[in-house]
């Protein structure tokens, strides 16, 4: 059933004034977390923004219990947590919340560990692609041809499949989300804390401060991301996989607005080639062609 | 009561069980292997109720015991050498966070070369960390130490992790007679788990965000200090309360052999103290007086205990089977700066041995040690502080 407006909860679990960036993405995340899943959530938090945006000892600006763990820890711990509450019999939801590098990157094998032991946890990667706590570095989830201070030039490896990924470990819940579509996110969030085993959720988290765009621009960046086909929102109970209401026009290829229009409001992509945009333009070809291969008929 | 021929590594699987544990996560690694294995099977035959991880790593592993003991529950985790240090990292978190749990060390060697067999690099490798560090001599201590070290690091006072060391193969897979407590025995002694605070859904709490204000994150440090200070007056009582309930004392801090009128002094951990007690007792039936000071906590550090008998003493030879490389070994360099500290004016001497799991015999260390007392005796001082012994 989808979620409306109506359906959500006024209490604010993320509070006003923390410590995150003008436009920050996963503060919007946060908040959406918050407005999902209620007081039920236990926070694992490994290094990353969100260790920051927090705000400072001994004050805070979670009103979630939160867990600050370290960077390549977060599933095992958030495992070892839930483990605890069904042995004490607490009704809660174990949530990781690590970002594109504690995820697919330092965090990797710890999350692989969890998804295949099916703990009863929701791992959500808020992929703002790139390192941006340590100063915007580029990561295995950084795309092709994004400026970062360490691809100076732009990155010249693709973006990894993370979420099918996910898929292949045959867990019960794998979805995408966007931060430019927070009733899709909130849903997915409740069906997943829902479901008793390992779940996953890519939340796209497009990043002012990293990708050089206006802060006032966050939600128009992630929407772009997934009308021009960059992002896209799918969902898979069981294996089952079926493309999400927002991504489902594009689908069609004439459907999908220029990735220029994307590519255009960010300085990250400043000095892509006519050849550069090509090979993204078919990065985005292939990846939905392989989508639609797995989607359930 | 029970008296079962058991290994070193099931000890510490008897007593996680009877620990009444409540999850258990590891990861193997030779020569742990056998402490998860026979968890495993308790847990799978139903005489546990206990959860298992099986982690994919030991970083995970004390993750996860650390996960479940943040959400309140008892927890145990086993590892030895690289798998330590691999996990070395959270091995700081779990005591930053003042979470109470308790990890089995099979002390190995480190590499390279790989090598399986004991010397105390990996626990050693652990001592500024802020967990409880005790060593193990015998089986049935290995079995009666993780028991009370449950007690210990739940104790409001102490309220930090705490590690029970055990040598491997010579403790580990070793076959003694172990008297194994009744359950209700161990459900007296053993309090409901206590912890400074536990993460519940609904119940904001933050624990480990950036600080403020340094000064008090400095003084969190100097708690942890505190606290294994305070841990010393734990561990006696609860080593005094233990020994009234099954009869077996250890001291508490540290254990003595012919300390009472010795002229000279060996300070040694782990299970080569067996050999240490023979090699005493050899070089005594040779006219000399030689005490042995075994050191059973290495963190906190029994400064005061150790003191208090080599303060007349003519000399004190550490023996250490681990260096801290460029410096000497670690159990040396704690003896000597606490004599100079208290300005207790004793010669004293570290003897490096046994390192890589290189086999020492109590012939071998009667012998290193008469010839350091010969020395003394003629001059009054050791010509070199040091000395790597490989054997007669």
């Amino acid at each position: 059933m989808p979620v409306t407006l109506r359906d959500l909860p006024k209490e604010k679990l993320l509070l006003p004034g923390n410590a995150s960036c003008p436009g920050c993405p996963e503060a919007l995340g946060l908040k959406y977390l918050g407005m999902a899943l209620g007081k039920k959530i236990i926070l694992v938090v490994p290094a990353g923004c969100t260790s920051i945006i927090q705000g400072l000892m001994p004050g805070g600006a979670f009103i979630y219990p939160t867990l600050n763990v370290p960077f390549a820890s977060s599933d095992a711990v958030a495992a070892g947590v839930s483990a605890a509450k069904e042995i004490l019999g607490e009704d809660a939801v174990v949530v990781a919340w690590g970002g594109d590098g504690g995820t697919a990157d330092i965090g990797f094998a710890t999350l692989s560990g969890a998804a295949e032991r099916n703990d009863n946890i929701i791992h959500i990667c808020v992929d703002n692609e790139a390192y941006m706590n340590t100063g915007i570095q580029r990561s295995s989830l950084t795309p092709y041809g994004a400026w970062t201070t360490t691809t100076w030039r732009g990155k010249r490896e693709n973006k990894k499949e993370l979420p099918l990924i996910m898929l292949m470990h045959k867990v019960p819940y794998v979805a995408t989300a966007s931060v430019g579509y927070p009733l899709d996110f909130i849903a997915k969030l409740r069906k997943a804390a829902s479901i008793k085993g390992f779940k996953f959720i890519h939340l796209h988290a497009p990043c002012p401060v990293g990708w050089r765009f206006d802060p006032s621009k966050t939600v128009e960046v992630a929407k772009l991301a997934v009308e021009t086909g960059m992002w896209i929102l799918f969902e898979a109970e069981n294996g089952k996989v079926t493309i999400s209401p927002p991504s489902r026009p594009y689908a069609d290829k004439s459907k999908r607005k220029p990735i220029e229009e994307y590519i255009k409001l960010q300085g990250r992509f400043r000095t892509l080639t006519k050849d550069d945009i090509k090979i993204l333009e078919k990065a985005v070809d292939d990846a939905w062609n392989t989508i639609l291969k797995l989607v359930s008929k | 009561m029970v008296v079962k021929p058991l290994t070193g590594n099931y000890a510490a699987a008897y007593a996680a069980k009877l620990s009444r544990v409540k999850v258990v996560a590891a990861y193997p690694i030779t020569p742990q292997t056998t402490i998860v294995e026979k968890l495993a099977q308790f847990i799978e035959d139903g005489e546990m109720d206990a959860k298992m991880i099986r982690v994919e790593s030991e970083h995970s592993a004390l993750a996860a015991a650390y996960g479940a003991a943040s959400g309140g529950v008892r927890a145990f985790t086993a590892t030895s050498s690289q798998g330590l240090l691999y996990m070395h990292e959270m091995v700081w978190w779990v005591a930053g966070s003042r979470i109470p749990l308790v990890m089995a060390i099979v002390t190995r060697t480190l590499g390279p070369p790989w090598n399986i067999w004991t010397d105390h690099s990996d626990i050693m490798d652990q001592r500024d960390s802020g967990w409880l560090i005790m060593m193990a001599e015998h089986n049935q201590e290995v079995l009666d130490e993780t028991i009370k070290m449950f007690k210990i690091t739940e104790d409001p006072r102490v309220f930090l992790p705490g590690i029970v060391g055990l040598d491997a193969f010579i403790l580990s897979h070793t076959t003694e007679p172990v008297d194994i407590p009744d359950q209700e025995l161990v459900d007296t002694f053993l309090p409901p788990r206590r912890q400074p605070y536990v993460f519940k859904p609904g119940d904001s709490l933050l624990m480990g965000n950036v600080p403020r204000n340094l000064k008090e994150n400095m003084r969190m440090r100097e708690d942890i200090h505190n606290s294994l200070e305070a841990a010393k007056k734990v561990i006696e009582e609860v080593d005094e309360e233990w020994g009234k309930l099954t009869g077996r004392r250890y001291g508490g801090l540290i254990e003595c052999y012919r300390c009472e009128d010795a002229s000279h002094f060996i300070v040694g951990m782990g299970a080569w103290v067996g050999d240490m007690r023979e090699a005493v007792d050899s070089l005594r039936t040779n006219g000399i007086k030689v005490g042995l000071i075994k050191v059973r906590y290495v963190r906190p550090f029994p400064r005061e205990d150790i003191l208090k008998w080599v303060v007349n003493a003519k000399s004190v030879i550490v023996f250490d089977r681990s260096v801290s490389a460029g410096s000497a070994g670690p159990l040396f360099l704690d003896v000597a700066a606490h004599l100079m500290a208290a300005g207790i004016r004793v010669p004293v001497k570290n003897i490096l041995a046994g390192i890589t799991g290189l086999d020492v015999t109590y012939e071998d260390i009667a012998d290193a040690v008469l010839k350091s007392v010969a020395e003394v005796e003629e001059t009054g001082k050791f010509s070199r502080f040091i000395e790597w012994y490989y054997g007669r």
